[in-house]
């Protein structure tokens, strides 16, 4: 079977973002890039079920501009065994990526897709759902636990209110969450043999998706800043402060 | 505009984010109807019915729903979109599984978590963790939205809107339940609850959140977790806080040994007031909070809960 991982280039999570002075969206330039970590979580689980021998190849495939190959490269130190680059613009909606990973699905004949539930910038939560709508297979969202029992698929899922474990058969699509499993580090060795591992480019066009867009933004702008509050010395104070200044206990 | 709202419940509750979600959506037109699908739901659409705005509340009542998975769900919907400008959605675990689902069954985007209604095609929603808002308008002619609850206040429920019985064979199940662990939780729920009291990694161990569950119960509040108590095994998955957890915006947020890293921030910025508790007077939880104590937790908790 082949395991398909979507990954995007996103900025480093650990960054604070800045909006740019024109409100038109938050600054780029210089900034430093990664995997999306939950992507990387959805690289490592693919990884550990190739090491498992239950997946044949591990397939990344990244939508974005060429500087996407980069994060590709990581993927690719961290396991994968070949890439795909889709040449696009920078953030394209979910439901374009998922138009255009069914038809990678489709092209390479994929038993399993696995995508981080979501991106740390646009915060959208979408491309997994979208896929398997597109496909018409099930689909396992926020996963923190994978086994595969004969030919099914179990998957604990983190919802409100607690865990559910469900079963599908495959072909499935999988969204991780961040419990699902500690992503390894690339060694200096591997980071070597993945500038060897095969990278495909393709155009939107050559795989016959649209790239529309029908949602514009017309404005970015930063959260409003909460005014500075106060220390306190003591518990007494403290109490003081909620009850007769702030007003939020009785 | 014409809005089908789609209720979140557990077959016998109406959520209370619901009643958010209805609010959020009469900000674009005032004929909401809302959809209940489940298993034995009746008693979900009779509450659904007494929500303000609402004018017609449909359920599809079937065995084969009884667990809401989106697989099962999305056709159900998509069938009765096409009467309806916009299908809303609370941003819970179900509301983000399934309503990407129904864009795409469609052919339509999706909008995440909006925090703000501008007009019919024009929302707010946060990005970069809420480090951003963006102001997005959509073309598509159906507008599939989440909405963030703590950004709305819920509708009344003064209203007597009619039940409409709705009959629709379920498909083939793709996906079955094995089992479910639900979080054992007497306290108020997280999201809805007016004070929360969160625990981080200062915390130290599963044990001494006990401080933490004594200060819970004296205020009625609910509690919440760091993603680094919540990984050390200190309390379930489900209380954590923050981009990748919950959001609350309760009345008092209480963080106590929680340092404040950008992803937690994400979750509780919104709070009206925040107190913070923590040992090192340069946590970044300090630029936030409205009033701080620098101390040590272990001794300031029993003093906080014995005085209160």
């Amino acid at each position: 079977m082949k395991i398909l991982v979507p990954i995007k280039r996103v900025i480093d999570p650990y960054i604070k973002v800045r909006v740019k002075p024109d409100n038109s969206d938050v600054e780029m330039n210089n900034v430093k890039m990664t995997v999306n970590p939950f992507c990387e979580i959805a690289v490592e689980e693919a990884v550990r079920l190739k090491e498992q021998g239950i997946a044949s190849e591990v397939i990344v495939v990244s939508a974005g501009e060429s500087s996407s190959q980069e994060q590709l490269r990581t993927a690719l130190a961290l396991g994968a065994d070949r890439s795909i680059h889709i040449d696009t613009p920078r953030d394209i909606e979910p439901l374009i990526v998922a138009k255009l990973l069914a038809t990678i699905v489709q092209r390479e004949q994929v038993g399993l897709v696995i995508t981080g539930k979501q991106s740390i910038d646009t915060d959208n939560n979408q491309v997994a759902q979208m896929l398997a709508a597109l496909l018409d297979w099930p689909q396992a969202t926020f996963a923190s636990q994978v086994s595969l029992i004969d030919q099914q698929l179990e998957v604990v899922r983190e919802v409100d209110g607690g865990l559910m474990t469900v079963a599908m058969s495959l072909p499935a699509v999988i969204s991780t969450d961040l419990r699902l499993n500690e992503p390894r580090f690339a060694s200096l060795p591997n980071i070597m043999k993945a500038k060897k591992k095969p990278m495909q480019t393709l155009s939107a066009q050559e795989l016959g998706v649209e790239v529309e867009f029908t949602q514009t933004i017309t404005e970015v702008s930063p959260p409003q800043a909460r005014k500075s509050g106060i220390k306190v010395a003591t518990v007494e104070e403290l109490i003081d402060k909620l009850r007769h200044e702030a007003k939020v206990i009785v | 505009m014409k809005n089908l709202i789609i209720a979140e419940h557990d077959n016998q509750h109406l959520h209370a984010d619901t009643l958010k979600v209805i609010q959020a959506a009469s900000h674009t037109g005032t004929a909401n109807t809302v959809l209940v699908i489940g298993s034995d739901c009746q008693s979900v659409a009779e509450q659904a019915a007494k929500a303000e705005t609402v004018s017609q509340v449909l359920i599809v009542d079937t065995p084969e729903f009884g667990y809401h998975f989106a697989e099962m769900l999305s056709p159900v919907i998509t069938n009765l979109a096409s009467d309806y400008q916009g299908i809303w959605f609370c941003a819970s675990s179900k509301g983000k599984d399934l309503a990407p689902r129904v864009a795409a069954k469609m052919g339509v985007g999706q909008l995440s978590d909006i925090v703000q209604v501008i007009s019919e095609d024009t929302f707010v929603r946060p990005i970069y963790a809420g480090n951003a808002f963006a102001k997005v308008t959509t073309r598509d002619s159906t507008r599939v939205i989440t909405v963030r609850g703590s950004a709305f206040d819920p509708v009344g429920l003064n209203n007597n809107a009619p039940i409409e019985q709705f009959q629709i064979e379920a498909p083939p199940a793709t996906v079955s339940m094995v089992r479910f662990d639900k979080t054992e939780n007497e306290r108020p729920e997280l999201t809805a609850a007016e004070i929360v009291i969160s625990g981080g990694r200062g915390v130290g161990s599963k044990e001494n959140f006990a401080l933490i569950e004594q200060l819970a119960d004296k205020l009625g509040a609910a509690i919440g977790a760091s993603r680094a108590a919540v990984d050390a095994g200190f309390v379930a998955n489900d209380l954590q806080v923050g981009q990748t957890g919950k959001i609350v915006a309760p009345k008092l947020y209480i963080a106590v040994g929680i340092s404040g890293a950008i992803q937690h921030l994400a979750g509780m910025k919104e709070s009206k007031v925040i107190v913070a508790i923590n040992k090192d007077p340069d946590s970044p939880i300090f630029e936030v909070a409205d009033y701080g104590l620098v101390g040590d937790l272990f001794e300031i908790l029993p003093q906080l809960t014995e005085q209160l």
